[in-house]
């Protein structure tokens, strides 16, 4: 399974490695570098790399390359989703995945590392576990560590290891109990030239945040659950109960988690809320270009299109903007030929509009191709599939929680050709 | 430590350097002696550390109440990574599996694959350990026994049997790493078990398997079922019922494709594509789509797993076809995976849809996606009939881009679309007979002059002129293009010769001064096969007919064809090459074994299963029971040996059937069972005692001990780590290396006495290739006497050696007593003075005498030598002319890879794998034991079987003795 991990940052150094088994020389990234500099992209590296003896697979999250050794057969997908799982792991307890966040806590990782993996063969990924085992770091507990030399391991016997819900910690008590729920859809859709959509489609999630005490057991059930066409689960949903009778009923791990993520089945329509009209031309023999863009909300159900944020990637040849917007800012970066243009909120009486020209190179013959535009937003209290939960009970425990459910719509990878 | 000694002492005069116990190495000695003092406290603080804790460890695996404790100890244990504790570790290991605790039975598992690698001779306890832990009924165990069982024994299917229900049924349960192990071995097993459900449908499945679509759309209609019969009476073969339990294996991991995690899905949708009828398949596909959401590095994968799948099973995956539409923002080996799968799926009806969406493609800045669309499109105009024209019309259009590389790739693929219908496109022709002025790009270049020269009938007028601004370049064209120069010039020069013959002249002298030795081969060859002189030859009568031969049109088909011979979803699949460790995917059997090994009923089944297994040693490994016995001497291994050999066969697997029967009541209540085992027995006394005591505990708390537990792993590791690094664990480490380089289980057993002569007393031996420890330059034999009588015997030693000069002969202590049925292991040592004349002795009990003889192959008289590439070049070079010996060789069907190589080689010969930067060299060093001269093996590898074996020795009776079996083990 998994010999050794390499964490490598976006200017190409080792920084942090880790053996399970004997020790992989650090030469065996050269390969790995190789591949780098071939890609044009950071993105565009093989995440599978076969070297003479070992092989290399790799994933990239926040700039940092995780790279992992192998060293004979094992399921790709397996070690890419563990490494995803341990990057998980890491944002979980330092709030964020950087270099300098592994760095400060360099022992707490190590930490995690060494029971995460036993062997090269996955141990304990589940998050309450390793809390149990490892306290995630905070300043008071850093400071108290610094002073009395001791560390960040639990005191207390990791139980969760042996109970029949691996999920949950036992004993959990809290003063308020409360249970939250975050239904977040996302349009993932692609707008052709002249506006008409060429596939359009609703992925959603629902995230928790459960801070019940006890074992509560809990059912959620929807008003209209044909909508989702396909689903998955976090380890606690039942299964059958599912299928038989379409509610999710479980036993709620303690803290943040993703209870569900669907997708709405694609006979359903899906409604664009937001409509774009463009015209961005580039005359033949002219070092001058039009750029005209205007934004408009469309089957939002009433509801306030915000945080629009509207880029493009502009052919090479154009080396300026200067674009006039009618509300928010732009800004155009000339090594990247990157446009963003901060939108806001949309006002449907005075729609946001981007106008004004571009230079392009001199001399330059006109591009042939058209930028993509991508835009995201947001719509708050609004699930644009029409999901609505039902009702939340509770079994198991007896005191009164407070329960919470929120509504959110937002752009995917929703992208507009032009 | 000191059992390394063997290997140090080699030549004595080496002692100059300081430390001869690691200045075995003449040319490194001095550097690692001195690493060897500075890592000096580190290693003996190890060595104390590892004692105490090794102790303490094994205290508490056996005794600590708290089962966290037990298995962090076990855990602790298994990862000091040193040879002298394997038995231990053996002990612990099964100890732990017979725990109460599931979770200490999990870790034991997980120890397993530690103790394998360590140690591989102990494979056989290991088996049995495995076997004990696969009948455990509890989900946190499953999966890492499951995990152990693929490292260490994935050939042994037969242990699965009896577990599969069970298997099948906990799946849902176990945890997430746990599922992927179990889906995939499950995949392998059902293969070899069950009966393909598709082998009446095959006869109709041509290419887009009509039928298949129609069953999974709707085969409650008519036509589906008319067609289904029909299928089944061209097969003309019994109806095909599934095997319930195959159905079993559907059922329950199809809940899976509902997993949040990536692996088990894929892990699930590559158990149906391989496991289940067509018309279930379609399921699959729902969950595959939805992984493209996931990150890029999942999208990948499953976009590669994909691919193949849409080849076969074009069907399952067109509802879906739009999510497979690329997106500017997608990285290029995403887009061009995309792009491959969007290829595979276009047919007829959504063809246009298709070609749409590539035209925005080709707009697209990045270049080397829009170079693979339109590759995409040549691909899709091939495979569809209908839309050639459209696609050859878009492509030509494409010619007027102003992007080279854009145009270069539409010339390349016109050229294969054209191929297979030039009559009716002498237009394109000419138009891109006109693009030789601007494009550059070679390929593109070499395709256009190919074209014009295979139909330059059709073009009659533009083709020399061609031709004539082509030589007029020729001297600065690449070389690819100068070569479609030649041709175009001969081809012109065959059919047109009164417009072309000096321009080909011109030509092909220019060619002849060329700097390229292809180019003026080339040229020479044309010259002598078109240009009629009195002395040129038959051939030249052909030479129209050789070039202006009708070629066939090229078939554009996926790279993705014919990859499902490997297991979807594995890595082999993804490099579309066998990874290391890899299991084939078995072909579904003619006929279904038999159903009933999967029963399990309890009394039954202990003796059955037993039974079976013995069997099974029989027919596979005719020298199982004795490669058990010199496995090591521990108690617990002589103890099943001998239940092995009597009646009591069923008693150890009798005592797990009621270990896994009673571990849930144990768990639950403890009063119930106190009268159970006596062992257990002690150990329930020693908790209740514990439990006595409550808040009193003796020294420390467990929480202090799991605490210190986990800190010494860690400590060890790293300690491991900085040692090994530096060498100062050199023996150890050597050690190490060699153990796991010998192949497992294949140490041969000579038969010294036969059973009958010997009147009831068996002796065998094998070379152990052990260091000897009494003398270093003796070679280790291990001996093995079986008593088959009913009497005892007494007093076996040996007498009276008749030897050749020089030879020596160390003795093993003489057995006092052999009772009936009972079998002993010895090792004595020879020193054969690197000569393969046999070592003639009496064997001697106190009735009889016996003469034998050991004769030792070749390559047992020598030992592993431990050495870098560099220091392997070195010697090899002092060893060159009458001292070398080569021979070429056809590698043998099974040691085609470099792992089979090293497995044939370092089982023929015992010598060790030196690192190699190459991957088509394997080399292997070692010296003679008694002489310690070096004998240094080379074998590279050619295209095809082709090899080259190359043995380097001083003696050149061992190096031709050595080259013989070398190759005998290499061939075979």
């Amino acid at each position: 399974m998994i010999h050794s991990l390499f964490l490598v940052n976006s200017s190409g150094d080792i920084f942090l490695e880790k053996h399970w088994k004997s020790v992989v020389s650090r030469s065996v990234c050269d390969y790995f570098f190789e591949a780098q500099e071939r890609a044009s992209e950071p993105e565009n590296v093989p995440p599978v790399i076969p070297t003479p003896h070992h092989y290399l697979i790799s994933v990239l999250r926040h700039r940092i390359y995780f790279v992992a050794v192998i060293q004979s057969e094992v399921p790709p997908l397996f070690v890419i989703e563990f490494l995803h799982r341990v990057v998980d792991t890491f944002q979980d307890y330092f709030g964020l995945c950087t270099e300098a966040a592994i760095k400060d806590n360099v022992v707490v990782v190590y930490e995690l590392l060494e029971e995460m993996l036993d062997n090269g063969f996955p141990l304990a990924t589940e998050s309450n576990i390793l809390k149990e085992l490892i306290k995630p770091p905070t300043i008071l507990r850093t400071v108290v560590n610094t002073i009395t030399g001791s560390t960040n391991v639990g005191e207390q016997l990791p139980t969760g290891q042996l109970s029949v819900v691996p999920w949950r910690r036992t004993g959990v008590k809290y003063t308020n109990n409360e249970a939250y729920f975050d239904v977040v859809e996302e349009i993932d859709a692609i707008i052709d030239k002249s506006g008409s959509t060429i596939t359009a489609e609703i992925q959603g999630v629902i995230d928790a945040c459960v801070k019940l005490t006890g074992m509560p057991d809990l059912t959620l059930s929807f008003m209209n659950p044909r909508l989702l066409d396909d689903v998955s689960f976090h380890p606690c949903v039942r299964f059958k109960r599912w299928e038989a009778e379409r509610i999710l009923s479980f036993i709620p791990p303690d803290g943040n988690f993703r209870l569900l993520s669907y997708h709405v089945s694609s006979q359903n329509l899906v409604a664009i809320p937001v409509y774009v009209k463009h015209n961005i031309t580039f005359r033949e023999g002219s070092s001058q270009g039009r750029f005209e863009l205007t934004l408009g909300p469309k089957q939002t159900m009433g509801k306030a299109v915000e945080s629009v944020l509207v880029s493009s990637q502009l052919p090479r040849g154009v080396l300026n903007a200067n674009l006039n917007a009618s509300q928010g800012t732009y800004t155009f970066d000339p090594v990247t030929k990157l446009l963003t243009w901060d939108v806001g909120k949309i006002n449907p009486q005075k729609l946001p509009s981007l106008k004004g020209s571009m230079s392009l190179q001199a001399g330059a013959s006109k591009p042939d191709e058209n930028p993509t535009i991508i835009i995201q937003f947001k719509i708050q209290q609004m699930a644009i599939s029409g999901l609505k939960v039902n009702r939340l009970d509770m079994y198991g425990e007896k005191y009164k929680p407070f329960k919470g459910i929120k509504y959110m719509t937002k752009a995917g990878k929703f992208q507009v050709r032009t | 430590m000191s059992s390394g000694s063997g290997f140090g002492d080699e030549k004595g005069g080496s002692s100059s350097v300081g430390e001869p116990e690691y200045g075995h190495d003449p040319a490194s000695g001095g550097i690692f002696s001195s690493d060897y003092k500075r890592h000096d406290d580190l290693k003996e603080m190890l060595d104390s550390n590892k004692d105490s804790l090794k102790l303490e460890a094994m205290k508490r695996i056996v005794a600590d109440p708290n089962q966290l404790i037990r298995a962090s100890a076990l855990r602790v244990l298994s990862s000091i990574r040193v040879t002298i504790i394997v038995p231990i570790m053996m002990l612990a290991i099964k100890e732990a599996a017979s725990d109460m605790s599931p979770y200490v039975r999990k870790t034991a598992a997980h120890a397993i694959p530690k103790l394998y690698s360590l140690d591989p001779e102990q494979k056989d306890q290991l088996i049995e350990v495995i076997e004990k832990l696969l009948a455990d009924k509890t989900t946190l165990v499953a999966g890492s026994v499951v995990m152990a069982f693929e490292e260490v024994c994935p050939e042994r299917i037969d242990l699965i049997h009896k577990n599969y229900r069970k298997l099948c049924n906990l799946l849902i349960d176990v945890e997430e790493w746990g599922q992927v192990v179990i889906i995939n071995m499950l995949t392998r097993y059902a293969r070899t078990q069950f009966l393909n459900p598709n082998v009446n449908v095959k006869s109709d499945l041509i290419k887009s398997n009509p039928l298949g679509e129609k069953a999974f759309y709707g085969s409650d209609d008519e036509e589906g079922k008319e067609e289904k019969a029909e299928a089944a009476a061209l097969a003309k073969r019994k109806p095909y019922v599934m095997d319930p339990d195959h159905r079993l294996l559907l059922r329950n991991t199809k809940p899976l494709l509902q997993s949040r995690n990536a692996a088990v899905v894929m892990a699930v949708a590559q158990l149906y594509f391989h496991l289940a009828p067509k018309a279930e398949v379609g399921v699959i596909a729902k969950a595959l789509v939805r992984l493209m959401r996931s990150h890029s590095e999942v999208q990948y994968v499953v976009l590669q797993n994909v691919a193949t799948m849409t080849i076969k099973r074009r069907g399952m995956f067109e509802p879906y076809l739009k999510s497979f539409y690329i997106r500017s923002t997608d990285p290029t080996q995403i887009k061009i995976l995309k792009l491959e799968v969007l290829t595979n799926l276009a047919n007829e009806t959504n063809i246009s849809t298709i070609l749409r969406e590539f035209q925005t493609y080709i707009k697209s800045m990045d270049k080397d996606f829009v170079a693979a669309t339109i590759q995409a499109i040549g691909r899709c105009a091939t495979n569809i009939g209908e839309v050639r024209d459209t696609c050859l019309n878009g492509l030509v259009q494409l010619l007027s881009n102003r992007d080279e590389l854009v145009v270069a790739e539409s010339v390349v693929v016109i050229k294969k679309l054209l191929q297979m219908q030039p009559e009716q496109h002498s237009d394109i022709i000419k138009h891109m007979a006109k693009l030789t002025d601007n494009i550059q790009v070679p390929m593109a270049r070499a395709s256009i002059l190919w074209l014009i020269g295979e139909y330059c009938e059709h073009v009659p007028k533009i083709a020399p002129d061609v031709l004539r601004k082509m030589a007029k370049t020729f001297t600065n064209e690449e070389d690819i293009v100068k070569l479609q120069i030649i041709n175009l010039a001969a081809k012109l020069y065959l059919t047109n010769s009164k417009q072309t013959k000096l321009l080909t002249q011109y030509v092909l002298n220019l060619a002849k001064y060329d700097q390229n030795y292809d180019i003026r081969d080339r040229a020479r060859f044309i010259r002598q096969l078109i240009v009629p002189t009195d002395k040129s030859g038959a051939l030249s009568k052909y030479a129209k007919k050789l070039f202006l031969a009708l070629k066939p049109a090229p078939v554009l088909e996926s790279p993705f064809k014919d990859r499902d011979h490997f297991q979807l979803g594995s890595l082999s699949h993804l490099l579309n090459a066998k990874a290391g460790g890899y299991q084939e995917l078995p072909d579904w059997p003619e006929t279904a074994p038999d159903p009933s090994v999967r029963n399990v009923e309890v009394p039954e089944w202990t003796k059955c299963s037993s039974r079976e297994k013995r069997k099974e040693k029989k027919v596979e490994k005719p020298f199982y029971s004795d490669s058990e016995e010199e496995s090591g001497p521990t108690e617990s291994a002589d103890s099943e040996s001998d239940s092995a050999s009597g009646s009591g066969s069923g008693s150890e697997s009798e005592e797990s059937g009621s270990g896994s029967e009673s571990e849930e009541s144990r768990e639950e209540s403890e009063s119930e069972q106190e009268d159970k085992e006596d062992e257990e027995d002690k150990r329930k006394k020693k908790k209740k005692t514990d439990r006595g005591k409550v808040k009193a505990p003796a020294v420390e708390s467990p929480e202090r001990f799991f605490f210190i537990f986990s800190r010494f792993r860690f400590l060890i590791l790293e300690v491991q780590r900085l040692a090994s690094d530096s060498c100062s664990l050199r023996t150890s480490c050597r050690r190490w290396h060699k153990k796991t380089i010998a192949p497992s289980g294949s140490v041969k057993t000579y038969e010294l006495l036969h059973r009958i002569t010997g009147e009831g007393l068996g002796v065998e031996y094998c070379f152990s290739r052990q260091p000897f420890s009494p003398d270093a330059h003796m070679v280790a034999v291990q001996i093995m006497f079986t008593n088959n009588t009913n009497a005892e015997t007494k007093n076996l030693h040996v007498e009276d050696p008749k030897l050749q000069s020089g030879m020596r002969i160390k003795e093993f202590p003489e057995i006092e007593l052999l009772p009936p049925g009972e079998m002993v292991t010895v090792v004595m040592g020879i020193d054969f003075c690197d000569s393969t004349q046999a070592a003639n002795f009496q064997l001697c009990t106190h009735i009889r005498k016996f003469f034998v003889s050991i004769q030792p192959p070749v390559g047992e008289l020598m030992m592993p030598v431990f050495m870098t590439e560099n220091e392997f070049k070195k010697e090899q070079g002092q060893l060159m002319g009458m001292n070398e010996i080569s021979e070429k060789l056809t590698l043998g069907e099974k040691c085609q890879n470099e792992h089979g190589i090293v497995q044939r080689v370092t089982s023929a010969a015992n010598v060790s794998r030196v690192p190699c930067g190459s991957d088509k060299e394997c080399r292997f060093a070692g010296k003679t034991v008694s002489s310690g001269i070096l004998v240094l093996v080379t074998v590279a590898t050619k295209e095809e079987r082709a090899a080259q074996l190359t043995v380097n020795c001083e003696k050149m009776v061992i190096g031709t003795m050595l080259v013989k079996d070398i190759l005998q083990a290499l061939t075979q």
